[in-house]
């Protein structure tokens, strides 16, 4: 696969379009990597510019705001603003919800100010402009549904996108009982992602799995690294990895294209 | 005249104690700190216009959001015709607008009959949903006790005031038309001309009586109501507007940074800055976060005044769906009891005397704070713009960076995140390894 990073670009004098922010999950999570590919190999089918910060990336401090440690976040934040404003970009694109929402909201304050988007919102684009076409949907009237990770939706107000890629797809796209503004967490957010859950009488990515598979879906669509292990995690706890998968939309797209 | 006189007394006794409350309730939420909230202004008006006087949030449950505009809008309306018993009381008259409006008094009266009885009806069924339809988040224990019986209190004042506005309406006709006295020949009483037959084998002195009684106890319990306010979660029909225009307008992701430890930030990162540097020495050091009321901001406060515990921020959340501690309601509720109890501190020594207590831990536990996800359900769900999530976020900010008193597993994140960049410990080195495998 052709990635470039963005230091190996300015060093020759070009600027990208786009600065992709993989994120920890996309770059060290083995799971999240297969979604980072797909993004990736999705933007060359596209041929859109883009680079990654590659060793130059570090966390953007979100799970150490969310736990309470403003000041770690704060030192990242800082320190992560410095090397993004060594480079010129138009965008700065993120597969995962936590970044976007840090990097968009969080950073401008503190002396980052860059246009950020979510992955779904740049396919969706991509998508309109025809830039990425669907081939041969082998998705076509299956039924997908869509998980709204909260820092997308609810924090961000990210609702459509995702459902028009899904749909880009001709799937057949089933709204859980909870949706949208209404989402119920998948239980990794606010730093739960790397902690035990207090003492309670299910888990939330149970709760939320059920209702997923309520939607009688074959696939549930994510679009966050952590709610796709959230609700992976489920899906094997009902035993069902055989009937139903958890995809990000990406890779659904990567799929079809 | 004595009854004038005695009217004007507890009138005047009334404001002057409700007077007395406001003035508590800014003094104790001004013990929060400054927060800058006089920015975009007008985006701030129309969404108070939206939320608090349109109540736009509440029809996500049409039901519910009918009943409720329905008891809203009675309430301000009704409070003209307050204007004439407060009239009537004062200068010793009887229904004194009515030669003034002529057929429009009429008109008046009898679409103010239509709001209240619309109003029993409403209550009746918010009555019967609180407290038999088994609904969780009227059940659920944060509301035991107190907070249950004053919720039940106001429903049922606000039926026994609209039943007294209409008895006094009915037994005014029944006067009128025996052409008693002063009662002359005014309104228009589409509901109350029910109530006609309870009167039919009384005496006419006896309905004089219960028609003084019924103006009196009304008017009495309306200033009674006035001042139960300050002491109930009732409170939100007047805080809602100062709630919904100073609320966050930042997108609800976006958690504030704190410009204590940017400051501290910049002076370490700094390649310039002396680390050894004592200019500092005689600035009182910040206290990072909130273990107490008085670190939260005087927004968060005014929050948990306004805060009239209806739990769809707790039935939305999903620490709480899954039975977890946490319950952004408690949080408010617990966040206004502590308030309170530091307020009748000050009552009694002038000053905040320490009494040993601390929002955090005496009132708001660590493993509620430690299930949050920080979904921003709550928030989303609250339809008068109140933030239960960053008081949750100040209290670990206080944990975290105060007390170092976070789960392990927490610490290894941040340890991992700390040196590596990143949650887990995998070496910065490798963030391009994804390309290969």
């Amino acid at each position: 696969m052709n990635i470039i990073t963005i230091r190996e670009l300015k060093d020759k004098g070009i600027e990208p379009e786009i600065l992709f922010w993989v994120g920890c999950a996309g770059s060290f999570d083995d799971r999240a990597k297969r979604i980072t590919k797909s993004f990736a190999s999705l933007l060359n089918k596209a041929g859109v510019s883009f680079a990654v910060l590659g060793k130059e990336e570090s966390c953007t401090g979100d799970p150490a705001k969310r736990a309470g440690n403003e000041f770690l976040f704060q030192m990242q934040a800082v320190s992560n603003i410095e090397v993004l404003n060594q480079y010129n970009f138009k965008k700065i694109v993120t597969t995962c919800p936590h970044c976007f929402n840090t990097l968009k909201n969080e950073y401008p304050e503190l002396g980052g100010k860059y246009d950020v988007i979510h992955h779904t919102e740049l396919l969706a684009t991509l998508i309109s402009e025809q830039k990425i076409k669907i081939d041969n949907s082998e998705f076509n009237g299956k039924k997908i549904t869509f998980h709204d990770p909260c820092y997308l939706g609810r924090a961000n107000k990210v609702y459509e996108p995702p459902r028009k890629l899904i749909e880009s797809l001709n799937a057949d796209l089933k709204e859980m009982k909870s949706c949208k503004e209404k989402g119920l967490c998948c239980g990794a957010g606010g730093a739960q992602m790397f902690k035990e859950s207090e003492k309670g009488n299910k888990e939330i990515n149970i709760k939320r799995t059920e209702e997923a598979l309520d939607t009688k879906s074959e696939i549930i669509a994510a679009g966050c690294p952590f709610c796709n292990t959230m609700l992976t995690d489920g899906i094997k706890n009902k035993e069902m990895e055989d009937k139903v998968h958890v995809y990000d939309i990406a890779e659904l797209l990567d799929k079809s294209t | 005249m004595i009854s004038s006189i005695l009217f004007s007394l507890i009138l005047i006794f009334s404001i002057l104690l409700f007077i007395r409350n406001c003035r508590k309730l800014y003094r104790n939420i001004n013990l929060g700190k400054d927060i800058n909230r006089s920015d975009n202004s007008n985006f701030r008006f129309k969404k108070m216009l939206r939320l608090a006087f349109g109540q736009s949030k509440m029809f996500d449950k049409p039901l519910v959001g009918i009943l409720h505009f329905i008891v809203y809008v009675a309430f301000v309306l009704i409070n003209i015709e307050l204007l004439e018993i407060v009239m009537d009381g004062v200068l010793g008259t009887h229904r004194v607008l009515a030669p003034y409006l002529g057929s429009f008094y009429n008109f008046l009266i009898a679409f103010f009959e239509l709001l209240a009885f619309a109003v029993i009806i409403s209550v009746v069924i918010f009555w019967t949903r609180r407290n038999f339809l088994k609904i969780k988040r009227f059940i659920s224990n944060d509301l035991k006790g107190w907070p249950k019986n004053d919720a039940n209190y106001i429903l049922y004042i606000e039926v026994v005031l609209m039943f007294l506005f209409l008895n006094m309406n009915a037994t005014d006709q029944v006067l009128q038309n025996a052409n008693y006295s002063y009662y002359g020949d005014y309104g228009s009483f589409p509901i109350s001309s029910f109530l006609f037959p309870l009167y039919d084998n009384f005496e006419i002195a006896s309905v004089v009586i219960i028609e003084r009684a019924s103006w009196w106890l009304h008017i009495l319990g309306i200033l009674f109501f006035l001042n139960y306010l300050y002491y109930s979660k009732h409170l939100h029909i007047l805080l809602a507007f100062p709630n919904t225009y100073f609320s966050k307008i930042k997108s609800g992701g976006g958690f504030d940074n704190l410009d204590s430890v940017y400051k501290e930030v910049k002076a370490m990162l700094d390649p310039t800055g002396d680390p050894y540097s004592t200019n500092n020495t005689n600035q009182q050091v910040e206290k990072f976060g909130a273990n107490d009321v008085f670190d939260l901001n005087w927004f968060q406060l005014l929050n948990a005044y306004t805060c009239t515990e209806c739990g769809r921020c707790s039935s939305e959340c999903p620490a709480n769906q899954t039975g977890k501690l946490l319950s952004p309601r408690s949080i408010m509720m617990k966040t206004r009891d502590r308030l309170e109890e530091v307020g009748k501190n000050i009552d009694k020594n002038k000053v905040f005397k320490d009494d040993g207590k601390k929002l955090l831990n005496d009132y708001i536990t660590k493993e509620e704070l430690w299930a949050c996800t920080t979904c921003n359900a709550c928030v989303e769900s609250c339809p008068i713009g109140i933030d239960p999530l960053s008081i949750i976020i100040d209290l670990r900010r206080y944990m975290v960076m105060e007390e170092s008193s976070a789960p392990s597993e927490i610490n290894n994140m941040m340890n991992n995140l700390e040196n590596n960049g990143a949650p887990w410990p995998f070496n910065q080195q490798d963030r391009l390894n994804w390309i290969n495998n």
